[in-house]
């Protein structure tokens, strides 16, 4: 649905250039939610802008169900775009209109007619659950109130896709999580695919399908989330569950096991220490929801160097779990 | 002195009016013009924007009662007539237009960048962007920084009897000071007064019902 292609765009200003993009390509499968993360800074805001071009970028494609949108027309462009939903972090509303002026608006930009605009924004507005606010101004509204109002909006033209500005970045956690939901069953009911941007790894745990890693203007690591958090050595698994920096006592080895689904039913700890009759310490853990599937991440301690360990280790293994080792005794 | 005083009065608001209207237009349409030719605007040009901003700073340095004879030749040409009401429109408005351009701007300026990067993402047309967007969220700015711009052509139209335009400065001028009529003076001042009040306080009244804060 949408594909970008070796994207590549440098800043320049005052003499000094800046990469914002150093060959970006990202494939986002129709009906999928991919979350691309990043700090501030690694050129994020500028990739997603690069989608329907409100940055347009120095080199590489665009392509949005077919068409190349940089080999565009100013017009037909345009008309792209009107396919093309958006929400942002600041939510960009009208303070002059009304929550239904703010949601007919992209309708009134294509020339639809008064009446069918507003039976349009009644519905989305239903849809989004502030029917009760159709006539409140946009500064009487919570953030909350106005991201839906945004997201209401952006799928007044009924897009195929929606582009996400780190719209829940300005909200607090539990507004956040019930814009997520809310975009979420958007995904679902409508088949929207959706791109969003966010530094919130919370974000990509919570409705992403997929995520790619950004630093420097590049992605860095990209794919399934669940196939992220089961690769060794992965950053975004890593930054996803968050273990404290390992501390080592001599003559033990730290394991980093990471369990996804199913797995984490398999009571592995007990089996490892009665096969081998060791003593399993657990020093830290995690287990969180990823979508509808329970993830987890737990840092044990076993006795002796990582050679002695190996047939716990490959048991381990075998048993289908990814496990890293975090850190050794060197004696 | 009564009827000296009412048809001063009516000579001053009606070259502040037809001024004031013709300013609105011409300051609004550069105003807009200044913020869409800007470095990172919808139709960014460095040299329009900076020509524009010469006009600009030319015209507001003037002081008004050199641009009045300043324009003369383009007054007759326009008017038919270099003296008189209809003549003092001329100046009025050109000397307005820069001030009220620079106004304008500041306002349109206050426009939050994220609502029209939105409407740019929606496939807005600049055009629709300027009037659905820009003009419409600057409106309470527009409207204020016109209420300031009509106060200033009450007193630069003062300034018209120079060219026989007549007005309430004219008549304070002539009559106040020339002949010693303190009596018209103080009148003429306490009408200008209550003129200006009556300005602001409508500009205010409109700024506020135009606000949704």
């Amino acid at each position: 649905m949408i594909e970008l292609h070796d994207l590549t765009k440098v800043y320049r200003a005052r003499g000094r250039a800046v990469t914002a993009l150093d060959g970006v390509s990202l494939t986002v499968a129709e009906g999928e939610i991919h979350g691309v993360i990043g700090r501030s800074g690694a050129g994020k805001s500028t990739l997603l802008r690069s989608v329907n071009v409100l940055e347009r970028p120095d080199g590489g494609s665009v392509r949005i169900d077919g068409a190349d949108l940089l080999t565009l027309s100013r017009d037909a462009l345009r008309a792209a775009r009107r396919r093309i939903g958006m929400i942002h972090q600041h939510f960009g509303l009208l303070g002059s209109r009304d929550v239904t002026g703010n949601v007919a608006f992209p309708l009134e930009v294509i020339g639809v007619p008064r009446r069918d605009r507003l039976r349009r924004a009644a519905e989305l507005l239903e849809l989004v659950g502030l029917s009760e606010h159709a006539h409140a101004r946009p500064a009487q509204l919570s953030g909350g109130q106005k991201q839906r109002v945004g997201i209401a909006r952006a799928l007044a033209a009924e897009p195929k896709v929606l582009l996400s500005d780190e719209a829940t970045s300005a909200l607090d956690p539990e507004t956040t999580d019930s814009v997520l939901d809310l975009l979420r069953r958007l995904n679902r009911e409508l088949g929207l695919t959706i791109l969003l941007i966010t530094h919130e790894m919370n974000v990509v745990k919570r409705i992403c399908d997929s995520t790619s890693l950004m630093r420097d203007g590049r992605i860095t690591e990209s794919g399934k989330v669940l196939d992220l958090l089961a690769a060794p050595g992965s950053e975004l698994a890593r930054g996803l569950f968050p273990l404290p920096p390992p501390t080592v006592r001599p003559g033990t080895t730290l394991l980093d096991v990471t369990f996804v689904g199913a797995d984490a039913a398999t009571p592995f700890i007990s089996s490892l220490a009665r096969t081998y009759s060791i003593d399993v310490n657990v020093l830290g853990g995690s287990i969180e929801e990823v979508g509808d599937t329970r993830v987890g991440r737990l840092r044990i301690e076993l006795p002796g160097t990582p050679e002695l360990n190996a047939p716990q280790i490959a048991h381990l293994r075998e048993s289908g779990l990814t496990l890293e080792i975090a850190a050794c005794a060197t004696t | 002195m009564r009827d000296h005083l009412t048809v001063a009065l009516q000579e001053t608001l009606q070259m502040v009016w037809v001024s004031a209207v013709l300013t609105a237009l011409g300051g609004l349409a550069l105003g807009v013009l200044l913020v869409l030719t800007d470095r990172g605007g919808l139709a960014p040009s460095a040299p329009v924007n900076r020509v524009l901003g010469l006009v600009v700073n030319i015209g507001r340095s003037l002081p008004f009662i050199i641009l009045m004879i300043a324009v003369i030749p383009l007054t007759r040409a326009l008017v038919g007539t270099t003296i008189g009401t209809a003549a003092a429109i001329v100046p009025l408005t050109i000397g307005a237009i820069p001030f009220y351009a620079r106004l304008a701007e500041t306002a349109l300026r206050e426009v939050d960048p994220g609502v029209v990067a939105a409407a740019r993402a929606m496939g807005a047309s600049r055009r629709q962007i300027v009037g659905k967007v820009l003009l419409r969220e600057a409106r309470p700015g527009l409207v204020a920084g016109m209420t300031v711009t009509v106060i200033t052509l009450v007193g630069y139209s003062a300034m018209a009897g120079a060219i026989g335009g007549g007005g309430l400065g004219d008549l304070a001028i002539r009559y106040g000071y020339l002949r010693f009529e303190t009596g018209t003076m103080i009148a003429c001042v306490a009408v200008l007064i209550v003129l200006v009040q009556v300005i602001q306080m409508l500009g205010d009244l409109v700024v506020r019902r135009l606000s949704h804060k």
